[in-house]
């Protein structure tokens, strides 16, 4: 069921467009990715469906209802800053209940609420304090169960994890997947991390100078990026791309020819290192990043091509070492010379001709 | 060791240094003040004693001659309603503004700052015909509202520079927040910012409060009698028939009092106030 639409919106900052005609159906329940590099415009097309922008063109339909021309304070939406946005002047409790006691809920209500909402955030004992009394972490879970105190129609999250250091921004993410799988809300989620997005959408939109460049689920992009620019962006390490004229010797191995002026694309994972009379391809070690449970090695190839190959096996190889190259082309993405996909190659693993959605 | 010795020496050598600076400075800026509340206990002819006096028995007999001559009382009066009034009204009107161009920001706003500035360097003389003219064809001369609104109004460009720049501090996402949350413009405006700027309104209203009171040019101008302030009561001592030192003085010395009380309780405010954004 169509829920949040986003129909041809456009934004402005002046002479300079920043949103240029986005179309863009949510439906009840989803949880969606808005992820881009910085300058992408995701921040602002979320504050275009927040309502504290004000849209330059399109409108923007939510339940069934125009909201476009709405103020923000209408739209039964929430929002979760990424500077965390509490009342620095009310306790967690007030924070968390200021929404209710706006709308003039009943007094044991709020109460039931927002000790629930503290229940499920672990707030339980904070809720006297000031927002300076609090961790970083905990401000989140604040910010956070400020929205949920309200059950508003859409949660939207602005890049809310990025303030905090790694082992909490992890611990963090699976909380907000396991609350929105325990409350079934709608989500749209700015970031421009790539794991968070993989990790909690069940869509993805990958955005581009204020166009949208694909939606799809999270191993849709990965698997067939609809060009150059999302194999490149989803992924880590990024996908290699290699001008096809660096790596002569794969002509003519794909199942298509590649485009004149075109590109090879390889997941670093598509590349295995054989020695040095093996494989397609000869090259030297440049580095090698040994991080535990995989190795990602980076190749120079003698016709100047640089790889990255990922493997799950401790590796003997060393910096300086001339390695052969194994290259599966079958898995092998081709792009015109425009960064257009020409063909995408089969998906490691399965079988071919398996349905792609 | 030695070095950790001899450095408390030079620092209490520079300490003294500037301790006597410090006092000498003090001294200079106070002397005319301490001055003023001696001879405001002194008799006329003890005022203008040559040696000046140092020894002599206090007299209130100033302060009862200035009641009695000039009504202290109704121009304290005068004082209290005009730079009160005036206070809040200007902080009624700057609030707003501030507000506006701190969250609402346009690419005019620096421009409409400056120009409000602008208006300060005008010395207020070169306006003083069209607004007495102005005063006069209300009839408003001598009356409380005309320097009420004069006052508002030379007082209105500070206030919302120094909102503006208070408002400026507060993170816009935290009114975004509240707008998110279902809050009016009004509960927005109330129960969000009010009570995260409440020091910077209070040390704009405090520092307005003073220049209202002590303001002299238009209060000798567009009132008299009815309408002066304390400021028009000590000009008053200083008439064509001679200086009344002894009386200036204590008329001066009660016309400052309050304020000087006031400022000094809340001169943690006031002081925030100046220096706001000078330091973060």
């Amino acid at each position: 069921m169509t829920f949040l639409q986003l129909n041809h919106i456009e934004k402005n900052f002046g002479p300079v467009k920043v949103i240029k005609g986005i179309d863009l159906v949510i439906e009840k329940g989803e949880f969606v990715v808005f992820v881009g590099p910085s300058g992408c415009g995701k921040s602002t097309l979320l504050r275009l469906i927040a309502g504290l922008e004000a849209v330059d063109g399109g409108n923007i339909h939510l339940d069934g209802q125009d909201i476009t021309a709405l103020p923000s304070s209408k739209r039964d939406l929430a929002m979760v800053f990424q500077s965390y946005a509490l009342y620095p002047h009310m306790s967690v409790y007030d924070n968390m209940s200021f929404a209710l006691t706006l709308a003039k809920v009943d007094k044991a209500e709020i109460d039931e609420k927002v000790k629930h909402a503290a229940k499920i955030l672990n707030l339980e004992p904070y809720l006297d304090r000031q927002p300076k009394d609090l961790s970083g972490g905990q401000r989140q879970r604040v910010a956070i169960g400020r929205a949920i105190v309200r059950a508003p129609k859409v949660f939207l999250f602005d890049e809310p994890l990025s303030n905090l250091d790694a082992a909490l921004r992890g611990q963090t993410r699976v909380e907000i997947a396991k609350l929105h799988r325990d409350l079934g809300a709608t989500t749209v989620y700015v970031t421009h991390d790539q794991v968070e997005a993989m990790t909690l959408a069940d869509r993805v939109v990958v955005l581009r100078d204020g166009k949208i460049e694909q939606v799809g689920t999270p191993l849709e992009l990965y698997d067939k990026p609809a060009n150059q620019f999302v194999a490149q962006f989803i992924g880590t390490p990024q996908m290699n791309v290699l001008a096809a004229s660096a790596v002569p010797q794969l002509a003519g191995a794909f199942a298509v020819p590649v485009p004149v002026g075109g590109f090879v694309g390889l997941r670093p994972e598509s590349i295995v290192l054989k020695d040095k009379s093996g494989g397609q391809l000869r090259g030297k070690v440049e580095l090698v990043e040994a991080l535990g449970a995989e190795t990602l090695i980076y190749v120079m190839s003698e016709q100047g091509a640089q790889l990255v190959a990922r493997q799950n096996a401790r590796t003997p190889v060393k910096v300086g070492d001339t390695v052969g190259v194994e290259i599966d082309t079958a898995t092998a993405h081709l792009f015109d010379a425009q960064g257009r996909v020409a063909y995408t190659g089969a998906i490691a693993g399965l079988s071919a001709g398996s349905p792609g959605a | 060791m030695s070095k950790a010795k001899a450095l408390p020496a030079k620092f209490s050598a520079a300490l003294l240094v500037r301790t006597v600076v410090a006092w000498l400075v003090t001294l200079v800026l106070f002397f005319p003040l301490g001055w003023l509340i001696l001879t405001a206990f002194k008799t006329e002819l003890q005022a203008i004693e040559v040696p000046p006096l140092f020894i002599w028995t206090p007299t209130l007999e100033n302060f009862h001659e200035v009641q009695e001559r000039s009504d202290y009382l109704l121009y304290a009066k005068n004082s209290l309603v005009t730079s009160v009034v005036s206070t809040l009204l200007g902080l009624a009107i700057a609030a707003p503004a501030a507000y506006s161009m701190a969250f609402f920001r346009t690419k005019r706003t620096r421009d409409i700052l400056l120009w409000m500035l602008s208006t300060k360097m005008m010395p207020a003389v070169g306006a003083l015909v069209p607004i007495y003219v102005l005063a006069q064809k209300a009839e408003l001369l001598d009356t409380q509202l005309a320097l009420i609104i004069v006052f508002t109004l030379s007082n209105l460009p500070i206030m919302v520079w120094m909102l503006y720049s208070h408002f400026k501090d507060i993170p816009h996402e935290i009114l975004e927040a509240a707008r998110m949350d279902g809050a009016t413009l009004w509960q927005e405006f109330y129960r969000v910012l009010l009570p995260l700027a409440v020091g910077g309104l209070a040390s704009c209203g405090l520092l307005c409060l003073v220049l209202s009171w002590n303001e002299a040019f238009w209060s000798l101008n567009l009132s008299a009698a009815k309408a002066g302030t304390l400021a028009a009561l000590i000009a008053s001592y200083s008439s064509p028939e001679g200086l009344f030192w002894a009386k200036l003085s204590a008329a001066s010395f009660m016309a400052i009092g309050p304020i000087v009380v006031f400022g000094w309780f809340s001169q943690k405010q006031l002081v925030q106030g100046l220096t706001f954004g000078a330091v973060k």
